[in-house]
Formats: C-alpha cells, structure tokens, sequence
C-alpha cells in the first residue's frame, strides 16, 4: 500500500514538473484541423490565451459569430463547457442565440450555457472571474463596439486570467475598431462563397480569416476554410470540391414527392434536397 | 364621502367612523381630513405582521386590521401567554398602535374577544359566552332577529337548541356559533409555511452596523452547517432577514446550483446579492434580530477532498456559476433545452441554469449535410424586399441594410406550416400562415436564411419576406 501510495506521488510529481517546465506543451494547443494554418501558429491555437476575432464588415457578425463557435469548439476539451457572455442588447444587434445552429455547427447545447451581463463593465468582471474556473474548456465573450472601459489593462486581466486555469478566451469583437491588446492572435472574418452541393445548393460553411497579429510569431497571412461539422475541424474546401465532382460517390437521385402544401416538409432538419 | 377611521381625539369631539363628512366638519370645524389608502393600510399591517415573525412563524393577516398569531407551543418562549400580550402590547405601542388582544384556543372566538370582550373573566369559555351576539357576525337582520328573540350573549344562543336556530336564522347562524365556541374547526391560514431550517439570533441592544449584522449572518451559518452535516444536507436556498426596530424587515435571498454548506461561499454569495441590491440593506435606528431559513435543502453527503484534484475542481465551477447568477439575476445565467415544436424561434426553451442542472439530450445534426439552422436568429425576423422569378419561386435579388445582394445559390423551400392545433378558436388556422425557408448564398459568399410568410395565392397575394438569421 505504502509502495504504491509513494509511486502514485512520484507519478505526480512528474506530471507537475512537466507542466510547469512546458513540456507537455503540445497538450496546449488547440488544433484547428487545417494543416497550413496550424504549421503556420506554430501547433495551432494556444489554449489559456485570449484570441481575438473581428468581423471584417457588418454584413460578417454571423461568420464571425460562427467562427468563434467553431475555435471553441476545437478548443474545448471533452466534458468541459463552454460559457458565452454577451451584454443584454447584443440580441438586439447579432440576434437571438439558437441552440439548434449550435448543433448544426457540431457542438452540443448541453455542454453549453448562456450568460447575459446588463452592461459591459459587469461583462469583462464575469469573463475574468469565468476565465479562472477550470470547469470551462472556453469562453466566448461578445462585446460590441469599443467600450472605453476594454483597454489595454481589461486584455491583460483576461489573459491572466485565462492563464492561471487553462480556459481558452475568444473575445468577439463586433461593430469595433483594432485597439492595441493584449491577445495572443487576432483575427478578421469574411464569409466566402462555398462549394456547391448538388442542384446549386449552398454548401458547408465556408470562410477568409486572415491572421491579423500574433503575439510570438508573423502574421499577416489569410487562409479560406471550410468548416467540418462531423469531424469539429476546420479543412482545405478545395478538396471537398473534388469530393463534391466525384459523381460516384453523390447519391443517386430517384423520384422526389411534390410538398404538400400546408404540410411541413420535414420531420427532422435534414431534408431532401430537390435536384 | 364618509370618515373611514377617526383618531381618539376626535372620538373625544363626538364623531364617529362611518359618519358623513358634511355632518362633521359641522360638528367640528377644525376637522383634518386625510383620504383613506386600504392598499397602504394593507401593507402595514403585512409589515407588522412580518415583525410579529418574532413571536411565532405562524403569523396570519385578516385586513383591514386583524393580525392571528398561533402561539401554541411558543408562548412558553416570551415567558407565557400573559407576558408574550404584555410585550405585543408593548411592542406595537412603541408605535401608537391601539392594540385589542384576544387570546382563545380558536381563531374565530380570539377574533370576537379581541373585537367585543369586555371586562375579566374566570375562564376562556365564561368569556365566550358573554360575548354579545354581534360576535356571530350574522347580517343586520340576524342579528336583530337574535335580540328581539331576547337572546343577548353568545351563553345564552348557545344553550338552545341548534335546530331551532337553524330553522330561524340559517345553517349559517349555527355554524358561526360553533366555531366561536369550539365545537367546529376553524383553521388558521399563515401567510408563510413553517419551515424547520431557522436560525435567529435576537440583540439585547439595537446594532447599527451592517459589517456586523452580516457576522453575525455568517455565525449564523456556521450554526446551520452544524445542523447541515448531522442531516447530511446541503442549502440550496437561503434567506436572510434583517429584523428592524421599527417593525421593517429586509430580506435577501441566495441560490446555489450545488447543495452546499460552504459558509464562506455563501456568505460571499450573500456580499455579491447586498452589492446588487436596488434598495441597499438600511439598518435605520438599528437592527434588532437576524435571521436565517434555509427554504431548500438537498440531500449532501459527506465526501472525501483532496485525493483527485478533478473533483475540487468541478466544485470550483459550481461555485463561480453561483456568484454569476447572484450578479446578473438567475435568469440571465441559462441552459437551453430543446422542445418538440418546427417553429425555429420556438424550438428551445431557456432556463435558469442555476435551477435546472440536469442535462438534455439534442437531436445530433444530420451527418454530411451543412448547418440548415443559423446560430442566431433575428428576433423579429427582419423584413426585406424580394425580387422572385416566380412568386412563389426563390428569392432572385433582395434588399437588406440598404444594400442589394444577388442570389446565386440557393435550396428549399422548406415549408413550416403553422401550428394551426394550438390556435383553440381557429380549428383550421386560417389566421396563421405557413413560412417556406430557403437557405442562400448571395455573390459575396454570405449565407442567408430567409423566409416567405404566406402561402401566394391560398393564404396571401402579396407573401412578405423575411431574413431569420446569417449562417456562418
């Protein structure tokens, strides 16, 4: 009992060196899934950090919105949650959260919760107080415009914060303007046209992020994704394409039931595509 | 307009409630006269109640001016049933309140001493029984009905027999009898349930201080924590409240996501709701008792820390949520459950995640195909302006932020109809429209979903579009 009380500890002990020398430093990275991205950070998104995403027009809050579903998503280690803070009007500005687009990203709206702060002194207070608690895998906070009160000392507590417990920080900027601070990555967000599915449907989603700024490393570089619901990761949309002109592996198409008019058409979310 | 209610002074004048006001600003020209609020009269008398928590929990409010208080087996507390009126007395005093007491064994005979006792007598049911019969209650004509009978005290109706008043003045009559002396129940109905989770701690002296009243809120705690692990139980609800010497009581109120027992958490719970608080805690001329309930509990057992660090840290995120939830108001800390319905906008249901812990199950995407539902819907949809090939075809063109984007990609309709079988009144949902989605792609590469609301030509001929949210 002795024996294995002493090993369990030296096991320990190990474990708690490697930690702290950074050893174990890949277990850090979040990976995007899209290689050249990933070789380009260096391993890929640095977890316990603060990741800013912009939206690079207005019309762009929905993909920028998405996009930072999707890096929590990739960051969020299993049977972690993930916490999105966001001020009380922002549903009045980027809508109403629907847990159903959640899933239709991949992610489960179980694991998820929602927190609405009444102004956005009281936002960054929770986000750093959410960002110590290491029941979270990531927290999104969505703050728009440029309040006064986020300046360079409001970054630099978040990304303490999100230090201290491993919780990966996306803050989402929306409606604002770049100011300095201090996030590990910056990012702007543009949709970009998908790969069309069979009869001219709109595809997977698909998006220009461009790496504004990156705290240890070159930055400046923009890459098109394609988001990869099933396997959570982001890939390359070209190669979808071929996948997509591989007639041999489409379904094949057969008789298709004209809608009942004042009927729904579905009983689930997938429905059939009318070639 | 009538006087409602008189102080003694001018009962010394001559006049009376219920009297005209003409008749006496006549009979006293000097009169002040100030308009009757019931509703304000309603909530002091609720304030008093509050404070006579003090005595007993069972406390029960008759507007516009009766106050029950069920003192069985808490009289012995104040020293006995005489000692316990003499401080009601005094208590309520303090405050120019002209104080009647009826003490009995039922509400309804304590109800009729208070109001129509006169004198000492040897025994409760001597003093019953002369009462006079207005303490029945009964309608003007009963109760001159009774008189003329040459029935004038309780004693007296009491002793004939119930048929003949039954026949002459209602099953009524005998009712009212009855529950005045004993014979049937009349319950008392208290404004708060009894609740075995209180803790009290009463000054000899009013404190002033709010540092102090919240210590001795936190050794409050820590005497229910005592309680806590021998009934291997956890709060999840706690209330205190802070006792004034003028008869206010502030309460606050704390919630936990977890059963917990965590005296300091707690109390941090406890600073974060006080910080919050649109009234803040006013100790006034000083509070006089502090108080303590537990209105949850759930069931805790004891566990062992500190071998696997996950388990602390699970707890660490309980507690973090707890705090948030004091800080933004439990409702705007929320889970999200699925619901059985198509309508996009009705599809979930958010609740409290401080209330509801347990986990749901979401029907998984279908595999393969790309997201059909935005993350965020527009909430109302917002209208834009469709140039359509056909008009019940795709949008071709539309208009959104004053901006004109083409369409080059396109799938649907996916037609959701209205859910015409909960209209109770309309059978065939006529007033409400079917919404045929589409998913598009402008040239740009923005996803859009969008909708048209009414069926061309069956519910609308001239259908309204709709953009419910932005894809990703």
């Amino acid at each position: 009992m002795r024996d294995s009380i002493q090993s369990l500890s030296a096991i320990r002990e190990r474990i708690a060196g490697d930690w702290q020398s950074g050893k174990a430093a890949a277990w850090d990275m979040a990976l995007s899934g899209h290689a050249a991205l990933d070789s380009y950070l260096d391993g890929g998104l640095r977890r316990g950090q603060l990741h800013e995403i912009f939206a690079s027009s207005a019309d762009d809050n929905g993909s920028a919105a998405g996009f930072a579903a999707m890096l929590a998503l990739c960051a969020t280690q299993p049977r972690k949650r993930t916490l999105w803070l966001r001020t009380l009007d922002a549903p009045r500005q980027g809508g109403r959260f629907n847990s159903a687009g959640l899933a239709e990203l991949g992610g489960d709206p179980a694991a998820f919760l929602m927190a609405v702060a009444p102004d956005d002194t009281v936002l960054l207070r929770s986000a750093a107080d959410a960002l110590r608690c290491t029941g979270f895998g990531s927290v999104i906070i969505e703050c728009w415009g440029s309040p006064a009160i986020l300046d360079l000392t409001a970054s630099r507590r978040l990304t303490l914060a999100a230090g201290q417990a491993g919780v990966t920080a996306f803050m989402l900027r929306l409606g604002a303007r770049e100011q300095p601070s201090t996030a590990d990555t910056r990012w702007s967000v543009q949709s970009a046209p998908s790969t069309p599915l069979e009869a001219n449907a709109p595809g997977h989603p698909v998006l220009d992020v461009t790496l504004l700024r990156q705290r240890s490393g070159p930055a400046g570089k923009s890459w098109r994704m394609e988001w990869n619901r099933d396997q959570r990761r982001f890939q390359d949309p070209a190669r979808n394409a071929a996948n997509g002109n591989d007639h041999s592996a489409a379904p094949l198409s057969g008789a298709v039931v004209s809608i009942p008019a004042g009927k729904p058409v579905t009983h689930s979310w997938g429905f059939k595509r009318r070639a | 307009m009538r006087l409602a209610a008189i102080n003694p002074l001018a009962g010394d004048e001559g006049l009376a409630a219920g009297m005209t006001l003409a008749d006496a600003r006549a009979m006293v020209p000097e009169l002040q006269i100030y308009n009757s609020d019931p509703a304000a009269d309603e909530d002091f008398l609720d304030r008093l109640a509050d404070g006579c928590t003090r005595y007993t929990p069972n406390v029960a409010v008759y507007p516009p001016d009766i106050i029950i208080m069920d003192i069985g087996g808490s009289a012995h507390l104040s020293g006995g049933e005489r000692k316990l009126s003499r401080s009601v007395k005094e208590y309520l005093g303090r405050r120019q309140i002209t104080v009647r007491i009826g003490l009995a064994s039922t509400t309804d005979a304590a109800r009729a001493l208070a109001e129509f006792s006169s004198g000492h007598h040897n025994s409760e049911m001597c003093a019953i029984e002369a009462l006079p019969v207005a303490a029945l209650r009964l309608d003007a004509e009963g109760d001159l009905g009774l008189r003329r009978a040459g029935l004038q005290t309780i004693g007296e109706v009491a002793s004939r027999p119930r048929s003949a008043i039954a026949a002459r003045f209602g099953t009524r009559a005998v009712f009212a009898l009855e529950k005045l002396i004993g014979a049937a129940e009349s319950p008392l109905n208290p404004r708060r349930h009894e609740i075995p989770w209180v803790f009290e701690r009463r000054f000899p002296e009013p404190i002033a201080s709010k540092v102090y009243a919240l210590k001795v809120l936190h050794g409050l705690l820590e005497e229910a924590k005592i309680r806590l692990i021998e009934e291997d139980r956890g709060g999840r609800h706690f209330e205190a409240s802070f006792h004034r010497v003028d008869g206010r009581v502030q309460y606050v109120q704390v919630e936990t996501g977890l059963p917990s027992r965590d005296t300091k958490a707690i109390t941090r719970l406890f600073d974060e709701r006080l910080d919050t608080l649109a009234d803040p805690l006013d100790p006034g001329f000083g509070f006089d008792s502090v108080g303590l309930r537990i209105l949850r509990t759930d069931p805790l057992k004891p566990h062992q820390s500190q071998l696997e660090k996950e388990a602390r840290e699970e707890d660490n995120s309980a507690e973090f949520l707890d705090r948030l939830a004091v800080r933004l108001g439990r409702n705007r800390l929320l889970t999200f459950r699925s619901r059985d319905t198509h309508i996009p906008e009705k599809s979930q249901v958010a609740s409290a995640a401080i209330h509801d812990t347990t986990q749901h199950n979401w029907t998984a995407a279908t595999q393969a195909e790309p997201p059909v539902r935005p993350l965020q819907l527009f909430d109302p949809p917002h209208p834009i302006t469709v140039i359509a090939e056909i008009p019940d075809g795709p949008p071709k063109r539309f208009r959104w932020h004053g901006k004109s984007r083409d369409v080059t990609r396109f799938e649907g309709p996916e037609r959701i109809a209205s859910e015409w079988w909960l209209g109770g009144d309309d059978p065939l949902g006529a007033g409400q429209w079917t919404r045929d989605y589409f998913r598009i792609e402008d040239t740009s590469g923005r996803r859009y979903w969008v909708f048209r609301y009414g069926l061309y030509g069956r519910e609308t001929s001239d259908p309204q579009w709709y953009l419910h949210g932005l894809f990703a």
